[in-house]
């Protein structure tokens, strides 16, 4: 097991890909907190894992509220002492061409996606300090590499968690804190089944590998960085898209 | 514990040197190896144990420990 005993707090992992990779760490032996906006969604996946005797609790918190996430980071460290691995997770879309993208639009985006990270990180980083240990993998997007018609803001803020991991690797590094980010590519999930099956189609042209990526594939990726193995990698952005981006 | 005590423990404890280098003259980054990331920990360690807020401004100016000594004395007499 390649995360024994370590404690994973994964935002947005109620459904899509934050549920996934809580499913791949707690088969590797983690206690991973279960967090989403609502604490019944987080409860479902946590009963789904410990049925299975996998370790796994639940905390609501809305990612945008710094005192909403201050308040669950200082519950979870109450109740288990400490937080090894933060994965900022929870994201949202709001797609429109840019004449039409209203200011609301840009918020919302900006507010889950960017802010949300910095507030998880900020929160938890008090504590890794201290600890001299941790591990922080924020999710970012292949769009947030390469740009995408019809989404500037989502584009912008997953550009945003890309460039604050590359900052916080470097601040927290001599704290024995890894910081990357992961760019998944075009996933199965809820957020890409609102994709036309002619966009789908369009998308597929363009990935080396010929297929939607599966959550797993994304977990996989996100496992690696929260191991050991990973001791020597900081500040990278790792895609995981088929093949569309290479550089 | 005096208030002078416990924040030179602290200092030492955070820096991880002897309690014996932490005279009020010592300057945090040049005399006892402190980083720029060590100071921002020290002040919130001091700020978590005496239950004081100590703005940045103030906190740039902290930089022997006899200055938070003092600094600390201060807050917490008033």
């Amino acid at each position: 097991m390649r995360l024994k005993d370590e404690i994973a707090f994964i935002t947005g992992s109620a459904r899509g890909i934050g549920r996934e990779i809580a499913e791949v760490y707690a088969r590797e032996g983690a206690l991973v907190i279960i967090s989403d906006i609502k604490l019944e969604d987080c409860q479902l996946a946590v009963d789904d894992l410990t049925s299975r005797g996998f370790k796994a609790d639940a905390f609501a918190c809305n990612v945008t509220l710094s005192a909403d996430v201050d308040q669950c980071v200082d519950k979870i460290i109450e109740k288990y002492g400490r937080i090894d691995i933060l994965v900022n997770n929870a994201g949202i879309t709001r797609d429109n061409l840019f004449l039409r993208m209203k200011e609301e639009d840009w918020d919302a985006v900006i507010n889950v996606n960017l802010k949300g990270t910095f507030n998880a990180c900020k929160s938890v980083s008090r504590a890794m300090l201290k600890a001299r240990k941790g591990k922080i993998i924020n999710i970012g997007s292949v769009i947030g590499v390469m740009g995408n018609a019809g989404q500037a803001n989502y584009a912008a803020s997953k550009a945003g968690v890309i460039a604050l991991a590359k900052s916080l690797a470097r601040e927290f590094a001599p704290r024995n804190i890894n910081v990357n980010a992961v760019a998944p590519g075009y996933i199965k999930t809820a957020m890409t089944d609102k994709l036309s099956e002619e966009v789908k189609n369009k998308i597929l042209e363009v990935v080396p590998l010929g297929r939607m990526g599966l959550p797993t594939d994304v977990a996989n990726v996100c496992l690696f960085l929260a191991s050991k193995e990973a001791d020597y990698v900081t500040g990278q952005t790792i895609l995981v898209d088929g093949g569309m981006v290479m550089y | 514990m005096a208030v002078a005590e416990k924040v030179k423990s602290i200092i030492a404890e955070q820096l991880g040197v002897k309690i014996e280098e932490v005279k009020p003259e010592a300057s945090f980054i040049d005399d006892l190896g402190a980083d720029s990331l060590d100071t921002v920990e020290l002040i919130m360690a001091l700020e978590e144990e005496f239950n004081v807020e100590i703005p940045d401004e103030d906190a740039e100016k902290m930089t022997k420990v006899g200055d938070a000594i003092k600094y600390v004395e201060e807050k917490s007499a008033a």
